[in-house]
Parts: structure tokens; sequence; C-alpha cells
């Protein structure tokens, strides 16, 4: 495939992060292409759901740029940039539900915010998402805290679809759920892509997840880990070479081995 | 190198004065009034650019305003008893019981109705706004409001800050008034004072420079605890820690900012007063 040479959908460059003391991210570069689904992996604290705030912009970084399609961010207004935000679509780790509002009216915020459509033209198009994340209608008017785990992601999967984004960013997506709901979860990334050309972008710690659904992997370590100049991404390639790799470090991280982390635990 | 890094880290601990402390607090203190500022403006600008629906403006007015009702009532009512009980003994051995509507009531509407009417709903509105946002914050609803288009600052803050501007004048207009009907229940009922020397020294001393000075004031008390609660429940930290101290600190920095404002409000308005009325009203 050419998408070497297409404008990356999303790209840092040289971006770093800190939050008060802490530094989080250390010169990253990723490019995202349209159409590909990446998969971030790592160590839990490395800064893979930082880096995909970046990338939505949700967070700035302290250095480096963010490019969407080629265009840098803070050349843009806050107006812009909001507009230009709709375009991706967010699933939160938590779900990230407004408590005050029902199933229905959490949906319905982004129309209700960014469109003009009629009341009859939002139901419609809230049915139609509860529907596709395999819900039934009935639930539209319960409360978050009326819903399982399983149920809460789901909703905030229909939420950020309701909007028919180009981009899927998706924060630990399978994370404290059951192995079935996992993989309906699963099931539902690949569906959303499967039905337009969405570009996604998954922070995940399950190997089944990365497995299914990934077609490139990039995997980041915590930079107390690393010496001065280290880069912090220690790999970067498609599933198949994650999963065949001989770097320790990172077959040590898909294979799930605690290794010499068993010998740091007894020193503590 | 653990070791050097170990060493190293103490001495520089060990370099730390007094006068690195007071550098440190100022910073402190200089970022944090920083920061609230551009919040402020921040939120003006939304203010003015775009109102939130009328529904989320009411429905924040409801919690804020309705809700409050019951603790203000309360306050206002309790302020104007315990104040003709703490007044009567002395004014009666001056023979001048029948000027103890004058006393309570000047008292309540400018002072004690709206500072303490503030403090209680700094308690109730402010801790409550802080704790909400700040758990808003640390489970990424906030987040998500920006994924979805929406500002949070106009979305939140915004209807947070007009419900208190207009409900905190209106709650301290009724603490206002059950403090003066419970003071004259008392000073009446109880105390055995007249009651048309009662008002009519009440009307005579209290004017409505008074009452407005005091409404006036709990403006700037609303929208001190609303912006002061919404900062804080937007910078809160991890965790139930972090936002039980975001509701402590929206408590505690509300009440500093009340008596701050109230002492500069308070010597605003007596200067104005003198200016506009020359020579004082006497007691006598």
């Amino acid at each position: 495939m050419n998408s070497a040479n297409q404008t990356p959908v999303i790209e840092l460059k040289n971006t770093s992060r800190s939050f008060g003391c802490q530094k989080i991210l250390r010169d990253i570069s990723i490019k995202i292409h349209q159409g590909e689904t990446v998969a971030l992996i790592g160590e839990s604290g490395c800064g893979k759901s930082v880096t995909m705030k970046l990338m939505m912009s949700l967070l700035l970084p302290d250095q480096g740029n963010v490019y969407w399609n080629g265009k840098h961010i803070s050349e843009q207004s806050d107006k812009d940039l909001s507009r230009e935000r709709l375009r991706f679509g967010y699933l939160f780790q938590g779900a990230a539900l407004f408590d005050s509002m029902t199933v229905f009216e959490n949906i319905a915020f982004g129309l209700r915010q960014n469109t003009k459509m009629s009341d009859k033209e939002i139901k419609d198009i809230v049915q139609e998402k509860i529907r596709d994340v395999g819900l039934t209608v009935s639930v539209k008017n319960k409360k978050p805290a009326e819903l399982s785990g399983g149920m809460k992601k789901r909703v905030g999967l229909a939420r950020a679809l309701a909007m028919s984004p180009e981009v899927m960013f998706y924060d630990e997506p399978t994370t404290g759920l059951d192995p079935i709901m996992s993989d309906v979860i699963n099931e539902l990334i690949i569906q959303t892509r499967q039905q337009r050309q969405v570009t996604s972008v998954i922070v995940t710690h399950d190997m089944k997840t990365v497995q299914k659904v990934a077609d490139r992997v990039i995997m980041l370590y915590p930079l107390s880990r690393l010496s001065e100049g280290e880069p912090q991404i220690i790999f970067e390639g498609t599933t198949k070479e994650a999963f065949q790799t001989n770097d320790p470090r990172v077959s040590q991280f898909i294979t799930g081995e605690a290794r010499e982390r068993l010998q740091e635990l007894m020193e503590v | 190198m653990a070791n050097s890094n170990n060493s190293m880290s103490i001495s520089n601990k060990q370099k730390t004065t007094f006068i690195h402390e007071i550098g440190r607090l100022t910073i402190f203190v200089v970022e944090a009034f920083g920061d609230i500022t551009l919040f402020t403006l921040e939120m003006f600008r939304w203010l003015f650019t775009r109102i939130p629906r009328s529904s989320i403006i009411f429905s924040t007015m409801y919690h804020v305003g309705v809700l409050s009702l019951p603790v203000v009532i309360i306050t206002g009512g309790f302020i104007g008893m315990v104040l003709a009980v703490q007044t009567y003994d002395q004014f009666s051995m001056m023979h001048m019981e029948t000027r103890l509507g004058a006393v309570i009531n000047v008292s309540l509407v400018k002072e004690l109705g709206p500072v303490l009417a503030a403090t209680m709903l700094a308690g109730r509105i402010g801790s409550s706004m802080a704790a909400e946002l700040g758990t808003m914050r640390v489970t990424e609803q906030i987040d998500a409001l920006k994924a979805l288009g929406a500002n949070p600052i106009q979305h939140l803050v915004v209807p947070r800050f007009l419900a208190c501007l207009f409900m905190v004048p209106l709650l301290t207009a009724i603490a206002d008034l059950t403090g003066v009907l419970g003071g004259w229940f008392i000073g009446s009922f109880i105390m055995g004072i007249d009651s048309f020397h009662y008002w009519f020294h009440s009307e005579y001393y209290v004017t409505a420079y008074d009452v407005l000075g005091g409404l006036l004031k709990s403006i700037f008390f609303g929208s001190a605890i609303a912006l002061i609660a919404c900062h804080r429940g937007f910078n809160c930290g991890a965790g139930a820690e972090g936002v039980g101290k975001a509701a402590t600190e929206s408590f505690v920095l509300s009440f500093i900012a009340i008596l701050t404002i109230d002492f500069f409000l308070t010597f605003i308005i007596n200067t104005g007063y003198y200016i506009i009325w020359p020579s004082p009203v006497s007691l006598m």
C-alpha cells in the first residue's frame, strides 16, 4: 500500500508531555493513516492514553506538534478545532457517560449540540445506534448508574458513533469486562470498521483485541525504565511482526510474563 | 547511580530554607490567582458569546435556588432570633428596648444576612458544585464534553455562574426577611416589646440603601462562590481524595473570598453613603 506517501490523518511530531514534575511522554512521533487500525500497547502509566488524548487535542503537548490531515492544530481557532474534533469519536476507558442524563440524552448529546436536526431525526439516529451496538431500545430511558460495565461501554460507543466519525479512538475498550463481553466489543469495533472506512486507534492491554482487530502495533515504554536519549516507542510494525518479534521487552509484554519484575518486587 | 541520586536529592533538600518556602508559596499564590483570573475571563467570554439552553439554566437555578430555600430560611430566622436575645438585655438596661428592631434589622440587612446566607450557600451549593464537577473530571466526563463538540466552560460553568448570580441575592433577600421576622417574633412576643414602636424605629433607621447595599454584596458573593467552586472542580486531583479535597477547598476559599469582598464592599458602600448623605442617622 502507498499509505506512507499519503498525508496522515493524524500525526504527532516530536511531542512531549509532562504532568507537574512528572514527564510522561518524550519526543514521540506517530503517523496514523486513513483506514488503518492501530493498537497502542504498553505498561500502565507509559503514556498510551495521554498519546491518544494528544491525537484528539483533548490535551496539548508541552513540546512538539500535532497535525490533522497535515494541518497544524495550534494554527486553528478554538471554534475550528471544536468543529474539526467532531470528525473523531472517542470511547473512554470508563465510558464517561453523563451521569445526570439518560442513555437517550447521552447518545443524542452530540447531535443536539452540533446539528440542527429535528427531534424526530435525532430519535431515529439514537435508536439506530442503540440497535447497532446490540442493545434493546428499552434501555434508552435508563440512567448510566443502572447499566452494567459492558452496557456502559456499548452506550459510550453508540454515543461516539452517533456523530458518524471518520476516526475512532478506543481507550481500553475491553478492560474490566468479562471475556464474552470483551469479544462482543471487539466484534463491534470490527463491525464499525466494516460499515464505513473508519480509521481506528486502540489503547489496550488485551492481546486478543490486538490480534483480532489491529493492523499495526505501536508499543510505548515507561520513561522511568528508559535512559536519557533512548526512544520511548520501542516497537512499531504489523500485528504479525509484533507477535513474532525477538525484542525481549515486546515479547515479555505480549506473552504477559513477569520475568525480572519479580526480582524487583523482592528487592522492594 | 541510585545512591548518588539519593545523596544529591538529600543535599538539595538540606539547601531548602525559609526563603525558598516563601518563594514557593508566592509562586503558588500568583499562579493560583492567574489561573482563576483566566478561568473567569474565559467564562465571561462564553457568557457573552453563547448562552446555554434555557432548560439547563432553569434546572441549575432550581437546584441552586429552590432546593436551598429551607437552609436559608432556617439560617435567616435563627440569626434574627439570636440577635434579639443577645441585644435585648443591653437595650433594656438603657430603656431603649423599642429601638431593638432598628439594631437587629440594620445588622441583618447590611451584614449578617448577606454574609451568613452566602456562607451557608458556599457550603451547600459551592461544595456540591466542586464535588460534581470534580467527579466529572475524574471520570473523564469533561473530556467527553469536549469530544462531543461542547465547550465545558460554556456548558458547565456559565449556567452555574448565572444561577448563583441571580439566586444568591434572592436567597439573601429571603434570609433577610426571615431574619427580620425572627427578630420581631422574639422581640415582640417573647420580650414583650410593643410592635408599633419596634417597626416604627426599624422603618426610621433601616434605609433602602442599606437593603440594596446588602443585596449588592450578595451578587458578588454568589459570583465568587460559583467561580471558585467551578474552578476547584475543573482542577480536581485524581480519585475520591481529589474530589473531597476540591469540595473542601471550594468552601474554604469561598469563605475567605466572602469575608474579603465583604470588607472592601462595606468600605465602598459606607463611603458612598456618607458622600450622598453627609450627616449619619442617630439612634436617639
